[in-house]
């Protein structure tokens, strides 16, 4: 099956361990945030599923999601941001404008953050009722779980 | 005073301004030369009769191929104390200089910045005359009808292969720019 990855006992365990212990970093910056914060509320409850802390250092994230519009001015600070956090890491894009731009396509706005930094799982909607962003969720823990997780990135082995 | 009583006192007070006066859908609306926006400011802040206390907005309107001069400066006066509104507009070339009001309301300052930013009008006097939304590397006034809608001017190369797409509307018009 294509996507498919064969993984061994190692990583199926440190698969299991890393998808319910998601440090996110939100990287918010509109209205998106209010259903992000709903999401994170007690109502729809991300803790339940290992995700419910935000840690605002990138040294500290594993998963950046990105909620909201991007604009051209800000995009070199998502990057730095990318940059910064340490391997593994993910990326989600949360909403229509994080993902594609959403309904902005003007000289503002980044037409989805794919075009500098790469991204695992794409939230759609404007915005995305808290059950998608959960599903969004999961899938990245889905994700995560079937991954290959070298202990030892053989491409940084001289 | 209503928007009618406003324009008789205007006509009356401040006649050598040169005001061209009219009621547009129940609002005052002057319209006066740029030179004079300052003289006029002074005179709507100070005198007991104006007292417009509130520059409640700054803008600017481009007729680009409908008019000349090109630029409409738009400003909104508004009166805590007498409760009454105006509407102040001047007309401007491209390249031609308006006196700033940053002496009189202090609000003025981030309203130039931002018409300067957007349509390129410049404000004579402003003491701090940069570029307020757009970033610094910007080429450009992007609310001027001949700057493309969509022409982005990325700061960092994007990474991610992205499809050009390109969608002729007539012989040579490209209007999705990658």
């Amino acid at each position: 099956m294509p996507g498919m990855v064969a993984t061994n006992a190692i990583d199926r365990a440190l698969g299991w361990a890393r998808k319910y212990s998601i440090f996110m970093y939100p990287f918010v910056t509109a209205c998106c945030g209010m259903e992000y914060m709903s999401v994170a509320s007690s109502h729809y409850d991300i803790d339940r599923f290992g995700a419910g802390l935000p840690r605002f250092s990138p040294r500290q994230a594993d998963v950046l999601i990105v909620v909201g519009t991007v604009s051209q001015k800000i995009a070199p600070i998502l990057r730095r941001i990318y940059d910064q956090m340490a391997e593994p890491k993910w990326v989600i894009a949360f909403g229509a404008c994080a993902s594609v731009g959403g309904p902005y396509d003007n000289y503002a706005t980044l037409q989805g953050i794919d075009r500098i930094v790469p991204v695992d799982i794409y939230i759609p909607g404007c915005p995305p009722r808290p059950e998608m962003v959960l599903d969004g969720l999961m899938k990245l823990q889905q994700k995560i779980q079937e991954q290959k997780h070298p202990l030892v990135e053989l491409s940084n082995v001289g | 005073m209503s928007a009618e009583e406003l324009i008789s006192r205007l006509v009356t007070d401040l006649s050598d301004l040169g005001l061209v006066c009219r009621i547009d859908k129940g609002h005052a609306v002057a319209e006066v030369a740029p030179s004079r926006v300052a003289n006029l400011a002074s005179a709507l802040k100070s005198q007991a009769d104006f007292r417009f206390d509130m520059l409640m907005d700054l803008t600017a309107v481009d007729w680009l191929g409908k008019r000349s001069p090109r630029f409409d400066v738009v400003y909104h006066f508004y009166s805590t104390e007498h409760n009454h509104r105006l509407r102040v507009k001047a007309m401007v070339d491209e390249g031609a200089p308006v006196p700033t009001l940053t002496s009189l309301w202090p609000i003025a300052d981030w309203f130039e910045r931002e018409v300067w930013d957007l349509y390129g009008i410049r404000f004579s006097g402003h003491p701090n005359l940069k570029r307020i939304l757009m970033y610094e590397e910007f080429k450009g006034h992007p609310l001027r009808k001949d700057y493309p809608y969509d022409g982005r001017q990325p700061l960092i190369e994007e990474t991610w292969p992205v499809r050009r797409l390109q969608v002729k509307m007539k012989e040579g018009e490209v209007i999705h720019r990658p």
